[in-house]
Order: structure tokens, then sequence, then C-alpha cells
């Protein structure tokens, strides 16, 4: 299911709660497709329950949550719980904005990869393709 | 006919004026306006170069700094300071939660209680927040939009038990949905229904509180939605003459309530097309409010708006960066003529401001005020080749959008703003924008200090940044929880039945029954979900 083939990515791009902001998601979904990447946005108002399960029936490589509000310490590792509860093992990135001394905690509570504000493109499609083979520092 | 000079001069000796001197540092005395004898004045039709003939030598703008996290003792604590430290307005940002019109103890509210505002449940709240603050000695804007009508009942009610009659209060709710669907997407109802509430509150207020600001039609979150700035500007105003449609439909005269519209725009980091914009708007809203809409009062057609700088334009990278980038933000807002202004704190890219980094963002206010001399000449770049040139071309471009805007809707604005909305056409737009100015940046066009150039002390150290616990969630659920076995239950279900019955007939105003369910500790979101059982709820079709 890992592959580092990007024709053959698929990418869960992801608003959970009640965070409205979906610019930085709209932007990235089409930076990864432009990049080849297959990507399927949930839209707004999700549940870690609804993104778990969107996940695991598009059979994605890769969760993407876009985070802006803050709540990230609450809902990103619930996120993770549920795609775990499900018997899955899809790897989840966060973008947005995430302070320094989060990163720590997100990184144990098993987030792969976290990007902070300004990250450029290439970056971000780096990040993806280090989660999806399995390459992301710990 | 008297030329505008005269008129001009007619309205500036009416004006008070500040005890100032009005010259340079080296003793040039300033004239309050410069500029040939026929050409455009401020306070003049069409007021492109300002609502006011005396502009900042009667009044400074207002310095009014958004504030807002945690329970409402913690953000009464921070507007005191606020006000302490020289601020003079008040300016309320609610929770997720409180956006959504969700109360605290909701499901969807987990990790967002307090987060990113402050946590309003229940008239309890209302008054914590506002404790030991005279309503009405100052203004109070409120963050709101689709609950706004909840909480300017749940205002009103405080006001009404501190003893502070409705005539005095004044402040502004931003009250603007139709920029809620088109971007910053905190929505509860259809569209229609909740611009019926929309209705309800300006018609409440045009008779009840002269003081009040009924909407702030906002372009802010459009342009932070990722919209360049002549759509910001088209958006914005095609939203206004919606909301003036819909107030002429509801019977009320253009004069009664247009002049108690203000708006909200953005201050970017493109210097000169961002004064541009505000002096385009200034002459766009009058020409459109005389022609269009019959507006005969100069209050109706004067724009007066608050400008907040950009926080998209903000980098979490070297933030200190940031004070010099929000100052010539601010800076441009002030030369645009603003009548309030908020800067973003260095540290906004990273998490809500320290109180440290507050302050520093308000002294940026005060040297522009103070130390400058920048306020002493109404419009001071009038008259300049470019400027003027760009004004017109703001101009022009917004006229293209309105007349695409007035095509969706057969002839109304209103109708046009809906299906536009209906039909994703703003959204699109928006995103389009957001993702052309990305590539910008990506293919090297764009340059952003410490990010894509100048890279060197990255490395160093983020600022501490101020940390919100859970603690504050569950203080907040608590309080909920007691307040809900204080009350009088039936007087709860009794003032949500007549809230329920008044929204099922359109023709009722909703905030009779709103201020008397806020008097019963009703809670946001009890009324919220009252007023959702008749008018259902909002679903965005996503597109990317």
């Amino acid at each position: 299911m890992t592959t580092s083939d990007d024709q053959s990515l698929r990418v869960l791009v992801a608003k959970v709660g009640l965070d409205g902001h979906d610019r930085g998601v709209k932007v990235v979904a089409r930076l990864l497709r432009d990049a080849g990447i297959e990507v399927i946005y949930t839209g707004l108002f999700q549940t870690p329950e609804t993104v778990a399960a969107a996940a695991v029936d598009e059979d994605v490589d890769v969760v993407g949550l876009s985070m802006l509000s803050g709540a990230h310490m609450t809902l990103a590792p619930l996120v993770v719980q549920a795609i775990r509860a499900r018997g899955a093992d899809i790897p989840v990135v966060i973008g947005g904005i995430v302070p320094n001394h989060d990163l720590e905690e997100l990184k144990a509570a098993g987030i792969a990869e976290i990007l902070g504000p300004g990250a450029p493109a290439n970056e971000v499609v780096e990040a993806v393709r280090r989660a999806a083979a399995g390459t992301s520092k710990v | 006919m008297t030329n505008p000079r005269e008129l001009w001069q007619e309205a500036f000796d009416a004006s008070s004026i500040r005890n100032d001197k009005f010259q340079t540092m080296s003793g040039i005395p300033l004239e309050p306006i410069y500029g040939p004898e026929d050409g455009e004045f401020p306070g003049v039709y069409p007021y492109t170069r300002g609502p006011y003939a005396s502009m900042y030598r009667s009044k400074l703008w207002t310095m009014r700094l958004f504030a807002g996290f945690g329970t409402a003792i913690d953000t009464n604590q921070r507007f005191k300071d606020i006000l302490k430290s020289g601020g003079d307005g008040l300016s309320t940002a609610f929770d997720m939660p409180t956006l959504m019109g969700l109360d605290s103890d909701d499901p969807m509210s987990l990790g967002e209680v307090g987060r990113c505002g402050v946590a309003i449940d229940t008239l309890a709240d209302m008054r914590d927040l506002f404790a030991d603050i005279d309503l009405g000695g100052i203004t109070t804007s409120m963050t709101i939009n689709s609950p706004a009508a909840v909480l300017l009942a749940m205002f009103v009610a405080q006001a009404e038990n501190a003893g502070v009659p409705r005539v005095k209060l004044g402040g502004t709710l931003q009250n603007d949905i139709l920029k809620e669907y088109q971007a910053q997407k905190e929505f509860v109802f259809p569209p229609r229904q909740s611009m019926r509430l929309v209705r309800d509150t300006v018609a409440f207020t045009a008779a009840e509180m002269p003081r009040w600001n009924s909407i702030s039609i906002s372009g802010y979150h459009i342009r932070e939605a990722g919209s360049t700035a002549a759509e910001e500007l088209a958006f914005t105003l095609a939203n206004g003459f919606a909301y003036v449609e819909l107030a002429r439909q509801a019977g009320l005269p253009v004069d009664a309530f247009a002049p108690r519209l203000s708006f909200f725009f953005n201050a970017h980091i493109d210097f000169f097309e961002e004064i541009a914009k505000y002096r385009a708007a200034r002459r766009i809203w009058a020409r459109w409010l005389s022609k269009r809409y019959g507006a005969t009062s100069e209050r109706s057609m004067q724009l007066r708006f608050h400008t907040q700088t950009a926080g998209v334009s903000l980098t979490a990278q070297q933030p200190e960066v940031n004070i010099v980038r929000t100052a010539i933000e601010a800076l441009a807002g002030v030369l645009g003529g603003t009548q309030s202004l908020h800067t973003n704190s260095m540290d906004e890219a990273l998490a809500l401001p320290t109180e440290r980094s507050a302050r520093i963002a308000l002294r940026t206010q005060q040297v522009i005020a103070h130390e400058t001399n920048v306020t002493h000449v109404a419009d001071p770049l009038g008259g300049s080749y470019y400027v003027e040139a760009l004004t017109d071309q703001m101009e022009q471009m917004a006229e293209e959008i309105f007349a695409k805007i007035d095509e969706m809707g057969g002839g109304s604005m209103l109708e046009g703003c809906i299906v536009g909305i209906d039909e994703n056409w703003f959204q699109g737009r928006i995103a389009d924008s957001a993702y052309e100015l990305e590539r910008a940046f990506n293919r090297g066009e764009r340059t952003i200090v410490g990010v894509s150039k100048f890279l060197e002390g990255n490395e160093e150290d983020q600022m501490e940044t101020l940390r919100i616990t859970n603690a504050d969630e569950q203080k907040q659920r608590q309080r909920l929880a007691s307040v809900k076995q204080d009350r009088n239950e039936s007087a709860v279900l009794d003032a949500l039945d007549r809230l329920a019955k008044d929204a099922v007939d359109p023709e009722v105003n909703l905030m009779p029954a709103l201020v008397d369910a806020s008097q019963a500790y009703a809670t946001v979101g009890e009324m919220m979900n009252t007023m959702a059982g008749v008018f259902g709820r909002h679903i965005e079709v996503p597109t990317i």
C-alpha cells in the first residue's frame, strides 16, 4: 500500500472540528494534484470518526489535516486513534498553525509529519511522500 | 450650485478640531487639505478623499484591539488592560463554538472552547465579560455572524440588567452572513433564513439602538481567504448592496439604516493598491447609494470603515519582522482614511498574541498617530498620478464584477449574491486567486522575507507564545452546568417555545424573543437549535 510512486498515491485532505479556514486545505489539494497525487477533500466540519471512516473507505495512503484554530492537540491524536481503531495504519500529516512546543507531543501521538505556516509546495509534497513511504522521522 | 471647495470649507468650519499643532517638524504650517479648487474634497460627495471634511484633525481613528480568549473572566481582565493602556474601543473575539452557535458542552466543541476567543454560553458569561465596564461609555464591537442576533440579544439583556438604556449602547455587530458562505465558512442556517435574521437585527437596532452599527460588511475574511484586492473590494460592496436591498424589502427607508452600516477591510502588504482600494470603496458606495438606491442623507453615502492588518502576511519565521509588516499595513489604512484600526501582533502566525506582543501592536498605531504627523492632512496621497490611476482602476474592476453579480441576480444584487453563493461562484474565484498567489510564491515570483529569502536567523528558537490549556474548557463546561442547574427550566422552555413560534412566521422580528430567552438564561446553543428546527442547516458542497 505504501509507495513513493505519485501516480498511485491517494491522499485524503480533511478539515476536522469547527475551524472553517479552508484556504490552505484547498491550495494544498491543488498543489498535491499538480504533483500527480490523487486528492479527496472531505469538506468542512468533520469529526475524527468521519475522517477515519472516509480514509479507510477510500483506501488512501495518507491523511492530511489542515488545522488553524488551535484544536490540533485535542483533535489530531483522536484522528490517529480512530484510524487505528479501524485496524488501519494510515499515516496522518498536519499542516497549519502548530507552535513548536506542541511538535514533540504530536509526534508521540503518532502524527507522521507536521508542516508549519509558509511551507512551500515541494516541502508539502515531500512530506506526504515520506509519510506514505513510512520514512518520516519519529 | 456651490462648488466642492466651498462645501468642504463649510463642513470643515463646522467641525470641532483636536488640540494639536498642525505643522511639520520644521514648523511649516499645514493646510487641512491640498488640491485644486475644482477637485475632489473630503467630506464632499463622492467622498473619495474621506468621509469627513476634517478627518483626523477632528478625531483620530479608534484604536480597536481584538481580544478574547478562555473564559469571560479572563477576557474581562484583558479588556480592562486595553482600556487602561489607552485603547478606546473593545472588540470581542468569540471562540469557535460560540461563532458556530454551539454550547461549550457540545461534542463538536471539543478542543475549541476558549481557544480562538472567549466562550459565551449564557447571559451569565456576558455578565462576567463586561463586569465593571460601563457599556454606555465605550463602544463595543462583537465579531459574530451566524449567531449575531443571539449575541446581540444577550448584550442588550446584559446592558438592561446593568441599567444602561438601549439608546446609549454604541458599537458594532459584524453580522455579515454573506461573506461567511463566500469566505469564512462559519455558517449555520441556509442563506435566505440567515438573511431574515440579519433583517431582524437591522430593523431592531434602527428602531431601538440609534448608536449601534448593525452590520460590519467585511472584506477582511474574503481577502484572508485568498481573494485579490479588487475582489475584496467588489465582493464586499456587492454584499453591502445586498443588505441595502434586504432592508428596503423589509420596508425600511434607505436613509433610516444605511448610516448604520459600516465596513471592514483588510490592509495587506501591497501599500499603494490598498490605499487605492479604500479610496475607490468610498467613491463607489457614494455613487451606488445615491444613484441606484436613492439615498439622500450624506451619512448614507459616507462609507466608514474599520481596518485590520493582514493576518496572512505574517510569517512564523523571524516573527519580530511582522512588527514591520504590520506597521506598513497600518500606515496604508491610515493614509486611506480608516475610522478604526486593529494591528495584528507579531506572534499571530503562531498563536493568539501574548500581552506583550498585543501591546507592541497598539504602540505601532500610537507611533503612527502621535509621532509621524501623517494625521495632519486629509488624504495626503490624493492627486498622486499613481494613486489616482490605481483608484480609477480599482473602481473599474469592481464595476465589472458588480455587472456579473447583477446579471446572476437578474437585476438584483441581493439575489446575485445568494445565487453566486449557491453556485460556488464567489468561493471558486477566491480559491482560484489563492492558488495563483501560492503558485507565484512557489515559482519564486513573490518574495517573502524570512520564508523564501533572507533566511539567516530562522534557526533561532521561536518566541514564547500564549498557551491555552484544556483547563479553560473544563472550567467553562462546569460553569455552564452550574448555570443550567440554577435557572428556572420552565421559563427557559417557555422562552424557546415562543422563539420557535416566532421563527415560523417570517414577518415577525425575532429579536424580542431572543432577548427574553437570554434573560431566562437559555444557552446560545439552545436558541440556535430552536431556530435550526425551523430554518434547517446549511451544508456546503465542497469543491477544490
